[in-house]
C-alpha cells in the first residue's frame, strides 16, 4: 500500500510537500540524537533468543526480567537472620507460598510472596509419634494441591533413606523407606534407597525418583507399599549399535558401555495430572517428557526441533555439549519451562513444543546461575534456584514477565481460548517488538485463516514455512480460485483433449498429401 | 566461407538437435537407443554437454524455485557451486571409475560414450523434475505423495536406464552391467577417500612446515 501511495506521489511532485518532508526528516534525527544513550539502553538482560526454523539462534528481547534476588542472608525470622542457603535442592509452590528445600542447612524454608517476601517458618524437624526427628540433606519436596490430600507434605529426606508424609503442621502420617525386595526386577536389601525428588497425583499415589534408579519412577500407593516403576525411559538401539555388537567379540561387548535406560533426574506434576520428568545423561532422544498414568510420554513435539534445549551447542567457557536439563516446571496455557545446568539457561515451551525464549546463562550476577538446582511457578512468575556450593551461591531468584512477556501471554490467552481474531492484534504488537518471533506470524496466519483472507494467511504460514497450514490455508484459496475460473480449466481440459488429434489428424494429412 | 557457414548450418546442426531428440528414444527404449546411441552413432558428445548444462539449470531452477513446502532452504545457504559440483562430479567420477574398470574387463565402450550414456540417462530424471516444480504450486503438502512418487519414479527410471546403457556400450550380459555399475560405485568411493586423504596430508604437512617457519622466525627474532 505504502509503496503505491509514494509512486503516486512522485508524479506530482509538490515543492511544498518536499520541504514538509526535508523538515520532518531533519527533526526527527534532531530528536532521536537527542536522546540520551541510557534512555535507550533498557538497563541489564537476561541475554534473551530464540531458535528460527533453521536453527539459528536470533536475539529476542526479554521476555522475563530478575524482580528479585533472594540470598539467605536477606531474610529475617523471627527477628533473626535467616542465614546462608547451602546447596539448595528443591522448590515447591503452594498457593502463595514457597518451599525452599536448604539441603546443606538440612531445613525447608517457607516465604510467603503474596504481598511482600516474607520467612513464613523454617521447618527443621518433624514431629513423629511424639518424638522429634530431624532430616539429613533431603532433597525433594511436594506440597499437595488436590482435593483428597489439601495441604499434606511428603519430603525425600535423602541419606536418612526415607519419604515422610505429614500433614500440614508436620506431623508424620507414614514414613515410606526401603520397598524391600519385591518380585525380580527392585532394589536389593542392601542397597542404598535414595529418594530425590516426589510428586503425589490426585489419587494419593505417589511417584518417587530414586537416585542410582534408572528403571523408571518409584510408584506407591496411597498407604504407602510399593506398586512398581512406572515410565522407564525407552532404550534406543540404533543399526550402528546393532552392527558393532554383531562383530564385536565377547571382551569388547563387556568393555562396552550398557545399553540401559537413562536415569531421571526431576519430576514435576501439572494442574493436569500428567508428570513431568527430566535427564540430563548424555545420547538421549528425549531430555524431558510428560508421563501419562501408564507412563507413556504424551509430550507433543511439534516444533522445528525436539525440546531438547540448546540446538547449538558451541564450546566455550568450559562448557560444551547438550543442555542437562534439570529441572521443569509449568506456567498458565501448558506453556513449560526447563532449566539447563550445563549452561544455566531457562528454556520456555508451548504446549506443541515450540519455543518461546531461552533466558539466563551460566555466572553469579542476577539472572545468571552457578550450578542450576530447582524451578517453580506461580502463575507467570518463575522462581529459580540456584544450588551454588559456595557460602553466596545458594540463590533464589524470581522472574516476572516483561511488556514483551506479557504480550505473548496475552495473545496465547486469545489463541488458546480460539479468539483467533482477537489474538491478532496482541501477536502484531508482539511483531512490533520483535519481529523474529515465528510463532507471531504462526498465531496472524491462523487469525487470517479464521478470518478467511487466505491469501494473507498463506503469506504468513510461508513467512515461517509452516506448510502444513500453508496447505490449509492454499486448499481453500485453491478451492476459490477453482469455482471462480472454472471456465480456464474447462478450456484447458479441452483443449487437451481436442489438440492432439487433430495435430495428428493434419500431419497425416500433409504427409498423404506430400505423398501423392 | 558462405560454403562454410552453410555447412555448419545444415548438417551438423541438423545432426546436433537429432542427436539431442534421440534422448528422448533412449529414454522410452533404452536396450535399443542405447545400443544405436554408440554403436550406430545416433548420439554426438555436444548432445550429451548440453544435457548435462540444461540438467544442472533445471536443478538450479528446481531447487531455488520450487514452492517452500517441498523445497525450502534459507537463500543464503544455497551454492550454486555446491550444486554443479554436486551434478557433475557424479558424472565424471562415475564415467572415469567405470571406464577405469571396464577396460579391465573387456568393455566395448570408451570413456566419453560413458559420459554419453550417462548424460542421456539424466534425461528423464530431468524431465520430471520440470514437472514437478509447478506441480508445487497446485498441489498442498497433504498431496505431497504424488511429486515424491515421480521423483521416485525419476531415480528407478535412472537406475534402469544407467544399467541398460552399461549392458549396451560394453556388450555386457546383464549380470556383469550390474555388477561392473556396483563395482564402480565402489570405485568413486575408493577414488574419493584417496583424494580427501591426499588433500588432508597435504594440508597437514603445509601446516607442519608453516608452523615449522614460523618457530624458527620466532627463535631468530628473540635472537
Amino acid at each position: 500500500m505504502q509503496n503505491e501511495n509514494f509512486k503516486n506521489n512522485q508524479r506530482i511532485v509538490d515543492v511544498r510537500q518536499v520541504r514538509k518532508f526535508i523538515c520532518f526528516v531533519l527533526i526527527s534525527a534532531l530528536a532521536v540524537g537527542a536522546l540520551p544513550l541510557s534512555a535507550l539502553a533498557t538497563g541489564p538482560t537476561n541475554f534473551t533468543y530464540t531458535y528460527n526454523q533453521w536453527g539459528s539462534p536470533i536475539p529476542s528481547p526479554d521476555a522475563y526480567r530478575v524482580t528479585a534476588y533472594i540470598l539467605g542472608q536477606h531474610l529475617e525470622f523471627n527477628g533473626e537472620n535467616v542465614g546462608a542457603f547451602r546447596e539448595p535442592q528443591d522448590l515447591h509452590v503452594h498457593g502463595s507460598l514457597l518451599y525452599l528445600v536448604d539441603t546443606g542447612n538440612n531445613r525447608i524454608i517457607v516465604l510467603d510472596f503474596a504481598e511482600e517476601t516474607t520467612v513464613v517458618a523454617i521447618h527443621s524437624s518433624a514431629m513423629l509419634d511424639g518424638a522429634e526427628i530431624t532430616f539429613n540433606r533431603p532433597y525433594g519436596i511436594f506440597v499437595s494441591e488436590w482435593y483428597a490430600s489439601y495441604g499434606e507434605i511428603w519430603l525425600a529426606d535423602t541419606m536418612n533413606q526415607r519419604v515422610l508424609h505429614m500433614d500440614a503442621d508436620w506431623n508424620v502420617l507414614q514414613v515410606i523407606g526401603h520397598p524391600g525386595i519385591y518380585g525380580t526386577s527392585l532394589l536389593e536389601e542392601d542397597s542404598n534407597f535414595l529418594p530425590n525428588k516426589v510428586v503425589v497425583d490426585f489419587s494419593g499415589r505417589l511417584f518417587v525418583q530414586t537416585r542410582h534408579v534408572n528403571r523408571g519412577l518409584m510408584e506407591f500407593d496411597r498407604d504407602g507399599t510399593f506398586a512398581g516403576y512406572m515410565g522407564a525411559p525407552e532404550v534406543v538401539v540404533g543399526p550402528a549399535d546393532v552392527f558393532w555388537r554383531a562383530i564385536a567379540t565377547q571382551a569388547q561387548r563387556d568393555q562396552r558401555l550398557l545399553n540401559v535406560p537413562v536415569e531421571y533426574n526431576n519430576l514435576y506434576i501439572d494442574s493436569e495430572g500428567f508428570i513431568f520428568v527430566t535427564t540430563a545423561q548424555e545420547d538421549i532422544h528425549n531430555p524431558v517428557s510428560r508421563l501419562n498414568a501408564m507412563g507413556d510420554d504424551i509430550m507433543i513435539r511439534n516444533g522445528w526441533t525436539d525440546p531438547i534445549g540448546d540446538v547449538w551447542w558451541g564450546t566455550g567457557a568450559d562448557r560444551s555439549g547438550p543442555s542437562e536439563l534439570v529441572a521443569v516446571t509449568t506456567l498458565p496455557h501448558d506453556i513449560f519451562v526447563v532449566f539447563d545446568r550445563n549452561r544455566g539457561r531457562l528454556f520456555a515451551y508451548d504446549s506443541q513444543g515450540h519455543l518461546l525464549y531461552v533466558w539466563g546463562g551460566p555466572g553469579n550476577r542476577e539472572g545468571f546461575f552457578t550450578f542450576p538446582t530447582a524451578l517453580a511457578s506461580m502463575g507467570y512468575t518463575i522462581f529459580a534456584l540456584d544450588g551454588g556450593q559456595g557460602p553466596n551461591l545458594g540463590a533464589l531468584t524470581r522472574f516476572d514477565l516483561t511488556e514483551y512477556g506479557e504480550l505473548i501471554k496475552h495473545a496465547f490467552e486469545m489463541y488458546q481460548r480460539g479468539q483467533y481474531e482477537e489474538s491478532y492484534s496482541y501477536w502484531n504488537d508482539v511483531l512490533r517488538m520483535n519481529g523474529n518471533f515465528g510463532l507471531a506470524y504462526i498465531g496472524i496466519a491462523r487469525a487470517h485463516l479464521r478470518m478467511g483472507n487466505y491469501r494473507e494467511a498463506m503469506h504468513f504460514f510461508r513467512l515461517q514455512s509452516d506448510y502444513l497450514g500453508y496447505g490449509r490455508a492454499f486448499n481453500f484459496y485453491r478451492r476459490i480460485w477453482m469455482e471462480q475460473n472454472f471456465w480456464i480449466l474447462a478450456v484447458v481440459v479441452g483443449v487437451a483433449i481436442v489438440v492432439p488429434p487433430v495435430i495428428k489428424i493434419v500431419l497425416k494429412l500433409r504427409r498423404e498429401i506430400n505423398e501423392s | 566461407m558462405t560454403a562454410v557457414k552453410k555447412h555448419i548450418s545444415s548438417e551438423a546442426v541438423s545432426n546436433y538437435f537429432r542427436s539431442l531428440a534421440f534422448s528422448l528414444y533412449t529414454m522410452r527404449r533404452p536396450l535399443d537407443g542405447f545400443w544405436d546411441l554408440v554403436h550406430e552413432k545416433r548420439g554426438s558428445m555436444a548432445a550429451a554437454h548440453t544435457i548435462v548444462i540444461l540438467s544442472i539449470l533445471v536443478q538450479t531452477v528446481y531447487v531455488t524455485q520450487s514452492n517452500f513446502w517441498w523445497i525450502d532452504i534459507p537463500m543464503e545457504a544455497f551454492s550454486s557451486v555446491y550444486l554443479v559440483l554436486n551434478m557433475v562430479l557424479p558424472l565424471l567420477l562415475f564415467s572415469l571409475a567405470n571406464w577405469c574398470l571396464t577396460t579391465l574387463f573387456d568393455g566395448k565402450g570408451r570413456i566419453s560414450d560413458i559420459y554419453m550414456a550417462y548424460a542421456y540417462a539424466m534425461v528423464p530424471q530431468t524431465l520430471i523434475r520440470i514437472a514437478i516444480v509447478p506441480m508445487t504450486f497446485i498441489l498442498t503438502a497433504d498431496e505431497v505423495m504424488i511429486p515424491i512418487m515421480l521423483f521416485q519414479i525419476g531415480e528407478v527410471w535412472f537406475v534402469i536406464l544407467i544399467l541398460c546403457a552399461m549392458k549396451q556400450i560394453h556388450d555386457y550380459t546383464f549380470g556383469k552391467a550390474l555388477l561392473t555399475t556396483l563395482v564402480s560405485l565402489v570405485a568413486i568411493g575408493v577414488m574419493v577417500f584417496i583424494f580427501l586423504m591426499f588433500f588432508a596430508v597435504v594440508s597437514d604437512g603445509i601446516a607442519y612446515f608453516y608452523s615449522l617457519g614460523q618457530e624458527l622466525m620466532f627463535r631468530i627474532r628473540r635472537g
